[in-house]
């Protein structure tokens, strides 16, 4: 069937901000979907909140309207745009829900708008509990045991019956969450509370545990004319029991049989034919690792994280086809793009090995519980792919960027064994290291930790083969002598710099025997034939270090192993033409000729598919997997770098990990390597891309991962030759980041920074801190698992920071102090050629300087800073744009006090900021940046900037409620995990759209009513009359107000009434029970100065407790003053004008005509 | 043992070598689980199999996967095979099983590099070496002719019943290689099913008197098969004949129709079919390097029933007239989807009315 004639206008739905649970993926989802809509020439319209994203760019759909996902800004663009078609399978979790909410509501009818793909009804089947159980026992495929409940005594009761341990899952719900698995009652009291919460229905499911089960995925596609496919079958390393978004996940499965496989693919396209889904599907399955028993999982009518990642994986385009079947058309009407010649309707078959694994916050959040169970708790991941297994899995490993170049961990080496034994039997982030640490140190079996954690013995073989060569090449280290060596010596080997030993045949000694044909060296290479077995100063023969590569070890881990430095490994490596080559991922396992250059490096092969092109290449580095600090907003930058670099005829490369990202599509790039983000392997790359022409290198776009690389890319000084990074020296990177290269260049531009001092020990803290005077900002110059930046009051703090930073660092890196100014915050994002600077935009924080400005509420543009102040601001980025001799994007965090600007802090790169001011302003800075890159001076160029001004609020996303045990309060470390924007051409109602796409809803204040909405405040000693002021103001618009004793008293003497509430430790149930009852609609709670201590005092651990309680209810908790005013501004707002009022991006930017040209400095 | 895979064109490939030299036509198959099920599919008779997925061997192996008594493949080729596998049923790694039946296996062998030669030259006869074979043992190798008597290798050597107690329709099956799910397909669905032997004759045949008569697969080229093809002559318009892969390109050459050799064939468990009818597409389990050629069917009175969407090739026939149709897909599967087993209970709605 051809595309819906009916059609003309389809909205989409977009998925908001990022958040635990719903990441990239949907902006990669959502960017193919709306493009493939555009291609059958539909007019589209979005909606979607997040600023961060492909997906808002306005060439991406013909409307984009930057509006919060709720059902009042649906329904008025819905009235405004009169769309045909709605698409909300493309939009994660919130699109489904906004949808049926829609439908609910009458929306969709009233206006006359049908859904597109898989229908609202087909939705309701697969999410609610209830229902979706009633069709898998129409069509007979078995459910596990359970039951819906709306209350906790259900829950309990219908337990008992079934028998602990039970899974609590929530309907309705992202990532899990409010899930968990009970083993008690007690237990599930908790869990089921929390459920019922998150829930948007109020409904938990209480499921036998199927704990143990191989946890096994499937991605299925149906037409309208029920064609059906299975796109690619996943299983989860990680049995039942870890959300399959916290376990590592492998494409194919790899421990099923044909017919284990195929029962559970026909069950797929049984059950995606019973439910009707048109598009995509994910479903999930628990299969009995002893018998064909099995049970359905879970189902997601709709594209997800693992439909990303089995796009990638496969390379087919999952969202693309999925939009292309909503548009009406058949899976043998669409083309496979990937092959040019066959059609969408074919079952990928792939013939290499695909890796997910998880990346998680816990570098952030060092007191989260790190246990992982049936709640997502990954901000990320990266994919990975070799045609081994143990290669597969390494590249991913050192793609996380955690650390850890193989499956070891540096604590390892304080580590007792009974430690390690102990870590490889806990169910968290770094378990798959500490088994493979007792791998190595011989401490458990395979058959031991398979009985433990019943992890397939597949995978802990494989894990064990890496070990075993781990240990081959840590025992060429004699422990004493070098001639007295013995092969099996043990691996916690210290490694010796320098030069390492002679020592004959090393490697072959145990090379026989137990291992498979494949381990054992196979001729990559001509050389290998007849060479030595021992044949450079390291013992290492080339039969290991060729078995070293084929399993995936990186130099840098081969040389840390054997003592001997990369740099010798890579010679080593390279004389003996013990080169990667690079494959392609074409959907057909090489059946048919691909079209599309999507790459990925292996040493278990003999020939590269494609040869480097001969083009004028620019790499540019990708930002690798999501992050808390670095998100999505590098892939926009990445990309939107990529279309630049092609519209300025340049081949573009991209290099990345993430399979949830636009970066990673397969038709972003001219060429994608789907490889890890490390110095060896983008430098493979690169020396394999020069062998005819030198190649260009943008290191700018893709966050600090990015500009790490580039640093070290350019410090590898045989290679000039071949490479070069393009943009902004790195000299100049270098001069911006070092500390005291970074003051002189100020004090020699006569630009202010706050006093500041690199010490490394108490006494010289104190002095500093005399000079300098409180309070002061701290922070260690090299993180070690400990806390990052604070803000210091007095000496008895100070003393106490500086004493644990130094003791992390074994006084070996300095601690900075700086002067801490707690004004207005102003970030500037500019673009320079090293002449001409353009300021894309001057950026004000709400929340005052100590707040990390990933996490503040910023306004584009500045709304109470007076004109000499900007143009002071102007001043000094010129100046250090040119100082620096900036060759793209620029970054500068300013503070003003005291009536003074001061530069905080200045970075020669993109900043997280890039994507948000570029809509807010109408101007692709990235566009820009990029030519000034590749060597075009800006002047070329006429930007615009739309004549009637309106007003863009960034506002903070956070997943708190998914972190247990995480600090809420705002701080100088990042938290959010995402962003939305807010835009409008009132500032309040801007603020108030973005407070609300963030999920801070307030409600409507009224004298009228008895039962008022109330605060609750309970604020430090030093913001008291800060707050008097404020809750005055809250009373005065229809709030109730409540507030602990202290607070109640300052109220009182300033003649505020307020309830007065019991402090936690006092009146334990007082306040939780207040927020859990709905009394509370939210909490102000500053934090006391003694917060940078350890969390010992009462009040201190009250605070933590009112804060957690209220993000885990889901009740807003503001932390900042700042931010409370910013939601007083809404509420007075409010009172006097409507809230509801939505306008696409591109009326608001307007045509040429109504644009003012910008000016360069 | 170092070894190599000399293809006739002179192209190299590096491995080991478990077990003994073999020659025969090198064929690869996309599939990624299946291994055993391929392995002992008779019609892979005296070939080489290239798997693409790289890695093989991992659930092991157990009897109940078999297609057939014993594997009649000359050689596995594949990137890795698993010596620890891990499988609900897991019998024996699948090493020892190749070593049971002398299968040499060719590991750590690029595949997708094999695959890419063997797409773009198409499929050729080859060879596994030592390594240090001379030159003239390889050229005396290669230049044998592939073996044209695979059938006789692969049928059955005498006729046997099975499922004989059944009152059901009664199937006469010529075993051209048959799989066994074929045959379970078939007793699933209450036949009672007369294997024969390929050289049965159709008098014989006919004397059982069957409801219902069964061309199977099979190995090599039905241009080789003229004795069977004037059986079939026989056989049709007396009694309803169904015919898969080997099967249905026989009905087409006892009609009339020519066949051809495809350049690299249709190996593997995600092939697209669309039955014209409806326009409904399946996905399903090929092995075949032969097909009907569209163009010789002007003057034969048989319907394109179905076609490959990846390149338009034949996949089904159906007779004008006549109760013969036949396809040329697997929809037995094992391995691979079941999603076209219906076209086992129509063919018992058809042969019953």
């Amino acid at each position: 069937m051809p595309k819906n004639k009916s059609m003309n206008k389809v909205l989409v739905i977009g998925s908001g901000p990022i958040v635990i649970g719903q990441a990239a993926e949907f902006d990669y989802a959502g960017t193919q979907a709306c493009r493939a809509l555009r291609d059958e020439g539909f007019t589209v319209v979005l909606v979607n909140p997040n600023p961060a994203t492909i997906m808002t760019d306005v060439d991406t759909a013909h409307k984009v309207y930057m509006e919060p996902l709720t059902l009042e800004f649906l329904t008025h663009v819905i009235e405004k745009e009169r769309p045909d078609g709605l698409l909300a399978t493309l939009g994660g979790q919130a699109g489904l829900n906004l949808a049926v909410k829609l439908e609910d509501a009458g929306v969709l009818q009233k206006f006359n708008v049908k859904v597109l793909g898989t229908s609202t009804d087909a939705v309701r089947h697969a999410e609610d509990r209830d229902l979706f159980k009633k069709a898998m026992e129409a069509i007979n495929e078995p459910v596990a045991q359970s039951m819906i409940v709306e209350d906790v005594d259900s829950a309990v009761a219908f337990a008992k019956k079934i028998g602990f341990p039970v899974i609590v899952r929530p309907a309705y719900t992202l990532g899990g969450e409010g899930g968990g698995f009970a083993s008690s009652t007690n237990e599930l009291i908790d869990i089921a509370v929390r459920g019922l919460k998150a829930s948007m229905i109020g409904q938990v499911l209480i499921e036998k545990s199927l704990f143990g089960y191989k946890e096994i995925e499937y991605e299925v596609m149906r037409d309208a004319n029920d064609n059906c496919i299975c796109i690619c079958n996943m299983e989860n390393i990680d049995p039942v029991g870890v959300h399959t978004g916290d376990s590592v996940v492998v494409a194919p499965t790899q421990t099923l049989s044909d017919v284990e496989a195929q029962m559970l693919r026909s069950a797929s396209i049984k059950i995606i034919r019973a439910l009707k889904i048109e598009g995509g599907c994910n479903i999930q399955f628990a299969l009995d690792p002893h018998s064909l028993e099995y049970f359905v999982i879970e189902v997601n009518p709709r594209v997800s994280r693992s439909s990303a990642l089995a796009s990638k994986a496969t390379g087919y385009p999952i969202a693309k086809v999925s939009a292309k079947i909503a548009a009406g058309l058949t899976l043998d009407e669409i083309t496979n793009d990937v092959t040019g010649k066959t059609k969408a309707c074919f079952e990928p078959s792939i013939d290499y090995c695909v890796i997910k694994y998880p990346r998680w916050p816990f570098d952030k959040f060092y007191y989260a519980d790190k246990t992982l169970g049936t709640q997502m708790k990954a901000t990320g991941e990266v994919m990975s792919i070799d045609r081994k297994f143990e290669a597969a899995l390494l590249k991913a490993v050192r793609s996380l960027e955690i650390g850890a170049n193989r499956l070891y961990l540096k604590k390892f080496a304080d580590w007792s064994d009974e430690k390690v034994i102990r870590h490889a039997k806990r169910v968290d982030d770094e378990r798959l290291f500490a088994i493979a640490e007792a791998f190595r140190r011989k401490l458990l079996t395979v058959e031991e930790v398979a009985a433990e954690t019943l992890i397939d013995r597949w995978f802990l073989d494989k894990i064990k083969n890496i070990a075993e060569v781990e240990n081959k090449l840590s025992s060429l280290i004699p422990p004493t002598h070098p001639l007295g060596a013995s092969p099996q010596a043990p691996a916690a080997a210290v490694p010796l710099t320098g030069a390492a030993l002679q020592l004959s045949n090393a490697g072959a000694a145990d090379a026989g025997g137990n291992h498979a044909p494949h381990l054992a060296p196979s001729p990559v290479g001509g050389s290998v034939d007849g060479a030595p077995k021992t044949s450079s100063a390291l013992g290492l023969s080339d039969e290991l270090l060729i078995e070293a590569k084929k399993i995936g070890l990186p130099d840098v881990a081969i040389a840390e192993l054997t003592g001997g430095s990369t740099a010798e490994i890579r010679r080593r490596r390279k004389s003996i033409g013990l080169l990667p080559h690079f494959k392609m991922v074409d959907t057909c396992a090489a059946e048919f000729d691909a079209q599309t250059p999507y790459l990925y490096s292996t040493y278990n092969a003999e020939t590269s598919d494609a040869l480097p092109p001969s083009h004028d290449k620019v790499i540019v580095l990708g930002s690798g997997p999501i992050r808390i600090g670095q998100g999505v907003e590098f892939d926009y930058c990445s990309v939107r770098c990529v279309r630049q670099l092609q519209k300025l005829g340049k081949f573009a490369i991209i290099i990345n990990n993430n399979p949830e990202t636009v970066s990673t599509d397969f038709d972003t790039s001219d060429r994608l390597y789907f490889e890890p983000l490390t110095l060896e392997d983008v430098q493979n790359i690169i020396e394999y891309e020069s062998m005819e022409a030198p190649v260009g290198v943008i290191a700018q776009f893709g966050g600090q991962t990015a500009i790490n690389l580039g640093v070290a890319l350019d410090g590898e000084v045989d290679d000039k030759d071949r490479y070069f990074i393009l943009g902004t020296s790195v000299e100049n990177i270098n001069r911006a980041e070092d500390r005291d290269a970074f003051d002189n260049l100020c004090e020699g531009l006569d630009i202010p920074r706050p006093k500041g001092a690199a010490i490394f020990t108490v006494e010289a803290a104190l002095a500093a801190a005399a000079q300098i005077g409180y309070p002061l900002m701290v922070r260690p110059s090299y993180v070690l698992g400990g806390r990052a930046m604070q803000v210091v009051y007095n000496d008895e703090e100070l003393t106490a920071y500086v004493q644990r930073a130094i003791a992390a660092s074994y006084g070996k890196h300095p601690v900075f102090v700086d002067r801490y100014l707690p004004g207005t915050e102003l970030d500037v994002d500019a673009v320079s050629d090293g002449k001409n600077v353009l300021i894309g935009g001057i950026m004000q924080h709400v929340e005052r300087a100590g707040v990390h400005s990933g996490d503040s509420i910023a306004v584009f543009p500045p709304l109470s800073i007076g004109k000499p102040t900007l143009e002071t601001v102007t001043n000094y980025t010129t100046t250090l744009a040119r100082a620096l001799d900036v060759k793209g994007l620029l970054n500068i965090q300013f503070v003003i006090a005291d009536g003074k600007v001061f530069v905080l802090e200045v970075n020669p790169r993109s900043s997280r900021t890039i994507p948000f001011i570029s809509k807010a302003a109408g101007i692709d800075l990235v566009d820009l940046a990029t030519r000034a890159a590749v060597g075009l001076p800006l002047e070329q160029t006429t930007i615009k900037r739309p004549k009637k001004p309106y007003y863009a609020v960034k506002v903070p996303v956070f997943s708190l409620a998914k972190m247990q045990g995480v600090e809420v309060g705002l701080g100088p470390e990042m938290r959010s995990t995402g962003e939305v924007v807010g835009l409008d051409y009132h500032f309040s109602r801007a603020l108030y759209k973005g407070l609300l796409a963030a999920g801070t809803v307030l409600p409507v204040g009224d004298h009228e009513s008895l039962t008022k909405p109330c605060i609750l405040f309970t604020v430090a000693d030093r913001d008291k009359a800060e707050a008097v002021k404020l809750a005055a103001a809250f009373a005065d618009c229809g709030y109730d107000l409540a507030a602990t004793e202290g607070t109640r008293r300052a109220f009182a003497a300033a003649g505020i009434e307020a309830k007065p509430v019991g402090k936690v430790h006092q009146r334990s149930a007082d306040i939780i029970k207040m927020l859990r009852s709905g009394v509370i609609c939210m909490v102000v709670n500053t934090l006391s100065d003694s917060f940078i201590n350890d969390q010992t005092s009462l009040s201190m651990r009250d605070g933590f407790k009112i804060r957690r309680a209220a993000v885990e209810i889901g009740v807003p908790c503001l932390t900042s003053l700042d931010t409370a005013n910013a939601v007083l501004d809404v509420v007075q707002f409010a009172r006097d004008r409507r809230l509801v009022y939505s306008l696409a991006i591109q009326d608001y930017l307007g045509g040429d005509h109504a644009a003012i040209p910008i000016q360069y400095y | 043992m170092r070894g190599k895979l000399v293809l006739e064109d002179g192209s190299v490939f590096n491995g080991f070598l478990i077990g003994d030299s073999a020659f025969g036509e090198v064929v690869f198959n996309t599939g990624m689980e299946g291994y055993q099920d391929i392995l002992t599919d008779p019609s892979y008779c005296t070939q080489i199999v290239a798997l693409t997925y790289p890695l093989v061997g991992n659930y092991g192996v157990n009897h109940k996967f078999n297609q057939s008594e014993r594997p009649l493949c000359s050689a596995l080729i594949c990137a890795e095979l698993c010596t620890q596998p891990s499988g609900s049923d897991c019998e024996a790694p699948l090493a020892d099983f190749l070593a049971q039946y002398k299968i040499p296996c060719f590991t750590g062998v690029d595949t997708r590099a094999l695959t890419i030669k063997l797409r773009s030259s198409g499929t050729m006869k080859g060879g596994l070496f030592p390594v240090d074979t001379p030159q003239s043992t390889i050229d005396q190798t290669l230049n044998r002719p592939l073996n044209s008597k695979v059938v006789e290798i692969a049928t059955c050597k005498e006729r046997y019943v099975l499922n004989g107690d059944s009152d059901g329709l009664k199937v006469a099956v010529y075993d051209f290689g048959i799989k066994r799910n074929i045959l379970d397909s078939l007793v699933a669905r209450g036949a009672r099913v007369i294997v024969l032997p390929a050289s049965t004759s159709a008098e014989d045949c006919l004397k059982l008197e069957p409801d219902l008569i069964f061309l199977s697969n099979g190995p090599g080229d039905p241009a080789d098969l003229d004795p069977i093809t004037e059986q079939i002559k026989i056989l049709l318009g007396k009694k309803p004949i169904f015919g898969i892969c080997l099967g249905h390109q026989l009905i087409a050459r006892a009609l009339g129709a020519k066949t051809f050799k495809l350049k690299f064939g249709h190996r593997g468990v995600n092939q697209p079919v669309k039955f014209l009818d409806n326009n409904r597409c399946y996905i399903t389990s090929q092995n075949h390097g032969y097909a009907v050629d569209a163009q010789s069917l002007e003057n034969v009175p048989l319907d394109i029933t179905c076609v490959s969407l990846n390149d338009g090739t034949i996949e089904g026939l159906k007779h004008r007239s006549l109760p013969v149709e036949s396809v040329q897909f697997h929809p037995e599967a094992s391995p691979g989807p079941n999603d076209c087993a219906f076209m086992f209970d129509r063919l018992f709605v058809r042969a019953d009315g």
